[in-house]
């Protein structure tokens, strides 16, 4: 596993807690990165929040939960939920498989886009993800 | 790789899932050299062991295994074990490596009170044991036995050579296939791994801790720390068929007297709603009274979310429950296990 090379694309934000957020006209599409996914390992349920509701930076809107462990989804920044992933109730494999395309989670629209430069660089990013590898 | 018992352990080498249905449906290969192997011989070596063990020993031939318990006097379980009759006058115990302490304490206890003619040895460091499980397990393993071996029947097994190297080769297994249980030498247990991996190819899985625990849980096979402990005894953990009353082991008064009263809280299956993960410790919720999860996962082979837990004695099969998820009540039902059905 130390050899395995994490995907991180370099067109998203990231957060200590291993969620991507990208851009996507006026709203922002979050997911969890391929380390997420793969320390995880065998997704088999996503637990989604309603659409609509608010979300404070911080906030738990979610879980993951794979075979070996579940994991909460924090939301980086406050936003108003748009869109939910509804098509993961019957496919939770395509947070292993696709983490940063077929397996988004949520779309929000933020409150202040601003926010967004708060977060981590795909360069920061692998360099977190890394200094825990190595521990 | 994770430490468990002071063992750097494998919990998957690639997916869980995958690692599990490969099991089932050909064959998987278990690195489980963290079990531990206490040997007990001497012209006493069998009434030693009546003493200690729930199941009949005096009924073990020679070549037999047998699954039981070790009890305290409270009924409380020390360990659940394997116990192998290896010779007339000697015993291997297979137990849980998380326990090799504190059975050899038990063991040693016993036996300076008993008084009794036998040795225990702890030979848990110069053993090492694979698992090999799946409907293709004992035609791979033939192709590194002797032309025309006989494997031994389910619950025997039988010492051979397995590609030259002097291994202890048991019908036995945790994932409910059929399949070995390899004890080797320490110092050649990883040359039988590979030499099982070469022999078999494509057909062959290696497979970690996260799907050996799938598949008993979907099995309903307890793991001590979880189903067992010295605060719940085999009859609540519906383990009766492995307790042989009537025999003078220690324990069997406290049991005796659980049999005949019927236990209060009882050990059983969950089907659950949805597929969330009930995880040990969560709260079954009834307005009967509450229970607990001791183990709950995703079961690859149910395509569900199961576990097992324990809950008030008058619920049976088709009971409607709860489990309280992160706050929420998911709804649950009591199935007879196991959860796994070979069809």
């Amino acid at each position: 596993m130390a050899d395995h090379e994490y995907k991180i694309p370099v067109d998203c934000h990231y957060t200590e807690s291993d969620e991507w957020l990208r851009v996507d006209g006026a709203v922002v599409r979050i997911g969890i990165t391929d380390y997420a996914q793969s320390e995880l390992n065998d997704i088999v349920f996503v637990e989604l929040p309603e659409r609509g509701s608010q979300l404070e930076a911080g906030q738990a809107f979610g879980v993951v939960e794979s075979v070996k462990a579940v994991s909460d989804l924090i939301a980086p920044i406050a936003g108003e939920v748009i869109e939910i992933h509804t098509g993961l109730a019957d496919h939770p494999e395509w947070l292993n498989e696709d983490p940063y395309g077929r397996g988004w989670i949520i779309a929000i629209t933020p409150e202040d886009t601003d926010a967004l430069a708060g977060l981590m660089s795909a360069a920061d990013y692998r360099a977190h993800v890394e200094a825990r590898a190595g521990k | 790789m994770v430490p468990f018992a002071g063992f750097d352990m494998p919990v998957v080498y690639a997916s869980i899932l995958e690692e599990h249905r490969a099991v089932r449906a050909r064959a998987g290969l278990f690195d489980v050299s963290h079990m531990g192997e206490l040997r007990v011989r001497g012209p006493a070596a069998l009434e030693f062991a009546q003493r200690l063990f729930t199941n009949d020993v005096a009924g073990t031939a020679p070549g037999r295994v047998r699954y039981g318990l070790l009890c305290a006097e409270s009924g409380g379980v020390i360990d659940d074990i394997t116990l192998y009759r290896t010779g007339e006058r000697e015993l291997l115990l297979c137990v849980n490596a998380s326990n090799i302490a504190a059975d050899l304490a038990w063991l040693r206890e016993v036996h300076a009170h008993c008084g009794l003619d036998c040795e225990i040895a702890d030979e848990s460091d110069a053993t090492g044991l694979l698992a090999l499980q799946g409907p293709e397990a004992l035609a791979i393993a033939a192709k590194l036995l002797a032309p025309g071996f006989r494997p031994p029947k389910r619950w025997h097994f039988a010492r051979a050579e397995l590609a030259g190297i002097r291994v202890l080769l048991s019908r036995t297994g945790y994932t409910g296939e059929d399949g070995y249980e390899i004890f080797a030498p320490a110092e050649r247990t990883v040359e039988v791994w590979d030499r099982l991996r070469d022999a078999a190819g494509d057909v062959l899985s290696l497979a970690g801790l996260g799907a050996r625990d799938t598949l008993r849980t979907e099995m309903a096979y307890p793991l001590y720390g979880h189903e067992l402990d010295l605060e719940h005894d085999p009859i609540e953990a519906g383990l009766e068929r492995f307790v042989a009353l009537g025999r003078g082991f220690i324990g069997e008064p406290a049991l005796q007297k659980r049999s005949a009263q019927g236990p209060l809280r009882r050990l059983v299956g969950l089907l659950l709603e949805g597929r969330q993960v009930a995880r040990p410790g969560f709260r079954i919720v009834s307005p009967d009274g509450d229970g607990v999860v001791t183990s709950g996962t995703y079961g690859p082979s149910i395509d569900g979310a199961i576990a097992l837990g324990y809950v008030p004695a008058k619920f049976a099969a088709g009971a409607q429950l709860h489990v309280e998820i992160r706050g929420k009540h998911v709804p649950c039902k009591v199935v007879s296990t196991p959860f796994y059905k070979r069809v």
